[in-house]
């Protein structure tokens, strides 16, 4: 029997308007407080390298101490791409991984999981940089 | 006894009373007054989210043995699992008691098939009394087969959310007011659904083959019974199953509900296309369902338990999702 | 002007990666690693050096720039030490990003309880 006409006709459409909205606005949120934090630094003296570090690690303190709350999830759930394309997904992963694994201990469980989700994310941009960095390195004087 | 192609036809098996203990969120459900015990926290008084499923578990059962008055000695066997794996939870829940267990595991159809292992050894005089336990928890199953608890990736409306829940039943050959009077044992069905994300309709297709093959079987047609109810179709499957069956000629649109559909208020509640899980199917059978057909407000109810035999090691390697469905028949006299 | 520019950029590739998310039936996870790929890249043909230029946070906090620090520190190093600086100076840049994110979440787990 052809099931798959009939759960074609079923399947749910991505809400692509109103998903694409939430995320667009939400990650220009995410810049826009990220500029803040970027021109306060500036303003307190910090070097324009160090600020764009320190704006970075701030971030990812806030999406590591929502997520400690229990609250990034559910942002999560409604910003969509909007919080999962920052920095703030990249910091979540870990955070949430290293707190789900708690209860397995601080080897076994934290220390061996924390880059359970953002391993992947480290590996490719590794293997893509090296590569491209070699290719530019070579054929384009570096 | 054995009948038509898959089913069995049970003499003598009855359900004798049942205990159901769920989380908060099912507290808060529209069928929160059908549960026995009501945990307003997802710890329920445990240390981590694998104990407080085996603490679900553990209340039922301790509740159904008080309730129906019986001794370690006088219960022949637990049959029962769990969506964790190595149906961990159920095996470290039992062995405090002193009764033989017979793990069973077919993800969200785990209820069923226990049922229909309990009946036939009831059936057979194998067995007297005999615990079903069948359990899930939304934070074990998030764990295992999806993403962190506190992870903040999106999940798509088609997906369904993993009820925390303990069902527990006593099957026993004394007689009562609900009969177990019939089962269908699903087969494996691969509809090549990829989308973990789509549970519905990677089950739909199983639960309309146990349904029509349940009905040939025993020789009946669809308005026999006043409820044909699923595990956890969702409001994505549900729809699917029904015009599934509609090309064969069957028509469940009148009598059929969904598990998933009917713990949780949806407008109400972010539980995403309904609920799922070995508790889902369990906690609603053995807590609303049996109340139903106690007030004799339904006397025929056909349960059709669906599992997504999903693996998230076969879904890597790109593997579609099989489904099944087990079909166990209850009745009213 | 910057934080206009900031928003819309951000927002933009965030954007796009929900739309491939909800057209392809992608996870969060597939995007963040294509996309660290795209920002190095972009840094390969120095595209990415400008778009900070113009947006400021909004080109530094999307998972893009990722790639480019990785690519912009490995090519910073070979400067000096040759081809052996690809491998030397990769996680130069983003040494900082990486570090506070473990320091931070260890932290948070022995303090913190998961809350499902």
């Amino acid at each position: 029997m052809n099931y798959e006409e009939i759960i074609k006709k079923h399947q749910l459409k991505p809400k692509y308007f109103a998903n694409g909205l939430k995320s667009f606005v939400c990650g220009g949120m995410v810049a826009i407080v990220g500029q803040l934090l970027l021109e306060l630094y500036i303003k307190l003296g910090i070097g324009e390298d160090e600020a764009g570090s320190l704006m970075i690690t701030t971030v990812i303190l806030v999406a590591s101490l929502l997520t400690a709350f229990g609250v990034y999830d559910k942002l999560g759930q409604f910003a969509k791409a909007g919080l999962a394309v920052p920095v703030t997904g990249f910091a979540n992963s870990m955070t949430a991984s290293a707190l789900e694994y708690k209860k397995e201990g601080m080897l076994l469980g934290i220390a061996n999981n924390l880059f359970k989700l953002a391993g992947a994310v480290i590996v490719y941009g590794v293997v893509s940089a090296y590569i491209l960095g070699i290719i530019r390195y070579l054929f384009m004087g570096g | 006894m054995k009948i038509g192609n898959n089913s069995l036809k049970f003499n003598g098996v009855y359900i004798k009373d049942s205990s159901t203990a769920v989380g908060p969120l099912e507290s808060a459900g529209p069928l929160k007054d059908y549960f026995d015990y009501r945990f307003p926290d997802l710890y329920c008084n445990a240390d981590s989210w694998e104990k407080a499923e085996i603490n679900l578990v553990k209340t039922c059962i301790d509740d159904l043995i008080k309730k129906t008055n019986l001794s370690d000695t006088e219960i022949d066997f637990i049959v029962g699992g769990d969506l964790n794996n190595q149906d961990a939870v159920t095996n470290y829940a039992v062995r405090d008691y002193n009764i033989p267990l017979l793990g069973v595991y077919s993800a969200c159809a785990t209820s069923a098939e226990a049922m229909i292992v309990a009946s036939s050894l009831v059936d057979s005089a194998n067995a007297k009394n005999i615990i079903v336990t069948s359990s899930s928890h939304n934070a074990t199953a998030e764990r295992q087969y999806r993403n962190p608890t506190e992870y903040g990736g999106a999940r798509p409306d088609s997906a369904t959310f993993t009820v925390t829940g303990a069902g527990t039943c006593l099957i026993t050959n004394q007689k009562s007011d609900i009969k177990i009077e019939s089962a269908t044992i699903g087969r494996v069905l691969d509809a090549k659904q990829k989308d973990a994300n789509d549970m519905g309709s990677a089950m739909a297709p199983a639960a309309s083959q146990t349904i029509k093959v349940h009905l040939e079987d025993l020789g009946r047609s669809a308005e026999y019974y006043d409820l044909i109810l699923t595990g956890d179709l969702s409001s994505v499957g549900k729809p699917i199953l029904i015009d599934i069956l509609k090309e064969q000629e069957i028509d469940i649109e009148h009598n059929h509900n969904d598990c998933g559909l009917l713990i949780y208020d949806r407008k109400k509640q972010n539980v995403f296309a309904g609920g799922s899980g070995a508790g889902c199917s369990s906690a609603v059978t053995f807590g609303y369902i049996m109340s139903m057909l106690r007030e004799n407000k339904l006397k025929k109810v056909l349960l059709v338990a669906t599992g997504a035999l999903m693996n998230p090691i076969m879904i890597f390697q790109k593997e579609s999702i099989p489904a099944i469905a087990h079909a166990v028949s209850l009745e009213k006299i | 002007m910057i934080y206009f520019n900031a928003f819309i950029v951000c927002g933009t590739i965030c954007l796009i990666g929900q739309l491939l998310i909800d057209r392809f039936k992608l996870t969060p996870l597939h995007i963040t690693s294509s996309f660290v790929v795209a920002g190095a890249v972009l840094d390969m043909f120095d595209i990415y050096d400008k778009l900070i230029e113009y947006a400021g946070a909004g080109a530094m906090l999307p998972i893009t720039s990722f790639g480019h620090s990785l690519l912009h520190g490995a090519l910073e190093e070979a400067e000096n030490s040759g081809i052996l600086g690809i491998g030397m100076g990769m996680f130069d840049l983003t040494a900082s990003g990486i570090t506070s994110a473990i320091i931070f979440s260890f932290i948070i787990a022995l303090v913190f309880k998961a809350k499902g």
